[in-house]
């Protein structure tokens, strides 16, 4: 579904990025890890061309996307969350999905019609909020809602563009641990048409929801393998264990 | 800000509860006609009142709605005051066309400069614009030739308002006329901000960076409500021309541009009444207090403005909310805020 040749990015002498070369098969579970400034977000930047890359390739669907913006991106269905809460502070989560949904079906240039006339688009919106369990506070201001449930909601904005390929920069990032598992469930829960990506620090869920694990290490991908791969190999306990982290 | 109801379970209730028209907003409309019975002696003031409401209300639209700034809104203003002055002074007196003209006019020039604030955000945009208003205003002060300079544009005749109505001494037909010019741009401007449109502008003050991760480009909302804005704008400036029979290169001056910012901020940005009160409020309390000295009238203003931000900082508009809307205030205030009775069966 999306493939990645040779992807290159450095800042001034300092590569984040080296020779990245990846290939996520449609509806696969992929865990993205590796130690702290390993180049996991700088990764997902790229892929969703928040930034440019200085070389290399990325392929959507069969299509060459490297040379097209973030929007477009996300238009063929590349879309990702971020680790940092990004969100419309001030919208109610039922308009910022419904904002969302409105510009995947391009009738957000209009402005003589009442949002609330198009029913389809908001049932869409209620009905995605509903499925991350929502739907209870999808009135009141994004602001004035729980850090769980705002970080539900990241997904929610992702979920309503229709994507093919989800990229979820640490979903759980900052949420107690007990509820971080709730989170992973609903993630679990996703079509499973949707390929997804994710980049976790917690060991136990990323093996026990990733079918597939992909290291980095200082800019580069070190292995790629099932979990059991990842568990048994000495290269992976030497980073995490030997290194500088622990 | 949303006040709980009963079927909270139903979005289509919830959002056509947002949007219906509350009493309160009745009562604000109706009361605007009090003037011709209560104080007919300011009737002039009352016209200027609503054509500087209807400015801060294109302010609002790109400021409020969308988050971009500008310090110099008046060269859109300006442009339509000019354009109107002139259509007039060559012979072409009908209002209303002059109106509609003098609006394309000053569309045409933010649609033009649309593509160049579309780039910009912040500061950038506060220079820009500073930079383009004042260009404009020394444009227009030294082609006196066209604009009449520092003397003002002499010889602008209006024929009367639909053939009948004389714009008269007293101003009722100026009062009548911008009151209804700023209720169907107001009418407008509701529309769009509770379109999907309006939505995409919150999302672009709210967050433009996740306006991209949801796969919407800013840059061409921005450029349609920036040249909607302009055209109101331009309207605004043309109705001051047209019920005062002059231009003055004031209505392009930078003074401008800043006293509708402070208009706006005072009543309440992102709110749509919030420009209409803060032109009321200012407008009479400079009436009133450079009656009593003319000399130091600014510096009440400066202090009702510093009052206001250090304690209301939403607004004065945006204090009344918090007030109307907290459970005590729901009590003694809700059937004003509640929506008025027009149940639609789907």
């Amino acid at each position: 579904m999306l493939t990645t040749r040779g992807l290159d990015k450095s800042f001034g002498s300092l590569v984040v990025a080296r020779d990245i070369a990846i290939s996520l098969p449609q509806g696969v579970r992929y865990a993205l890890i590796g130690p702290n400034g390993a180049g996991k977000t700088t990764l997902i930047n790229l892929m969703t061309g928040m930034l440019r890359a200085d070389g290399g390739q990325i392929v959507l669907g069969g299509e060459d996307i490297t040379a097209l913006g973030p929007e477009e991106r996300v238009r063929r269905g590349l879309v990702r969350t971020f680790q940092i809460n990004s969100l419309f502070p001030h919208l109610t989560p039922l308009e910022a999905v419904t904002l969302a949904i409105c510009e995947r079906e391009r009738i957000a240039r209009t402005w003589w019609k009442n949002t609330a006339d198009y029913r389809a688009a908001v049932d869409e919106a209620y009905g995605v909020l509903k499925s991350l369990s929502l739907g209870a506070v999808c009135y009141r201001q994004t602001h004035e809602l729980a850090y769980g449930q705002q970080r539900l909601l990241e997904i929610a904005l992702a979920l309503a563009t229709k994507p093919k390929v989800l990229l979820l920069d640490e979903p759980a990032a900052g949420v107690p641990r007990e509820e971080s598992s709730e989170l992973f469930t609903a993630i679990n829960n996703l079509s499973q048409d949707i390929t997804i990506l994710f980049i976790e620090h917690d060991m136990e869920l990323v093996f026990r929801l990733a079918s597939r694990i992909i290291v980095m290490v200082g800019g580069s991908i070190l292995l790629e393998g099932t979990p059991d791969e990842i568990a048994a190999d000495p290269r992976v306990r030497e980073v995490y264990l030997g290194g500088a982290h622990g | 800000m949303a006040a709980a109801s009963p079927a909270l379970a139903d979005p289509h209730h919830y959002l056509a509860t947002q949007i219906r028209w509350r009493r309160i907003e009745v009562v604000f409309w109706l009361s605007t006609l009090l003037p011709f019975v209560l104080t007919p002696d300011y009737l002039v003031l009352g016209s200027q009142i609503a054509v500087t409401a209807l400015f801060a209300l294109s302010l609002d639209l790109i400021l409020g709605y969308a988050g971009i700034i500008s310090l110099g809104h008046a060269a859109f203003f300006g442009f339509g005051a000019y354009t109107a002055g002139l259509i007039a002074k060559w012979g072409w007196g009908e209002p209303i066309t002059g109106l509609a003209i003098a609006g394309a006019a000053a569309g045409l020039l933010g649609y033009l400069m649309s593509f160049v604030i579309s780039r910009f955000r912040h500061l950038a945009l506060i220079m820009i614009t500073l930079g383009f208003g004042l260009l404009l205003l020394e444009a227009a002060n030294s082609a006196s030739w066209l604009t009449g300079g520092a003397d003002g544009l002499q010889g602008v005749r209006m024929w009367p308002l639909l053939g009948a109505f004389k714009f008269d001494l007293w101003g009722v037909t100026a009062y009548w006329y911008a009151l209804i010019v700023l209720f169907l741009l107001f009418l407008v401007a509701r529309r769009i901000t509770n379109s999907p449109f309006g939505l995409s502008l919150r999302g672009i003050r709210e967050n433009a960076v996740r306006m991209r991760a949801i796969g919407a480009e800013s840059r061409p909302h921005i450029r349609k409500i920036y040249t909607i804005s302009a055209v109101m704008a331009g309207v605004a400036g043309a109705v001051l021309t047209q019920t005062t029979e002059t231009v003055s290169l004031g209505v392009l001056d930078f003074q401008r541009s800043a006293d509708i910012l402070v208009i706006l901020i005072l009543g309440g940005a992102g709110r749509l009444y919030g420009g209409l009160v803060g032109a009321i409020i200012y407008l009479i309390a400079r009436d009133q207090f450079s009656g009593i000295n003319p000399q130091y009238w600014y510096f009440p203003i400066g202090v009702l403005l510093i009052i206001v931000v250090l304690f209301l900082p939403n607004g004065i508009l945006g204090g009344l909310a918090q007030l109307i809307y907290s459970e005590r205030g729901q009590r003694w205030f809700g059937w004003l805020t509640a929506p008025l009775r027009r149940e639609r069966k789907s």
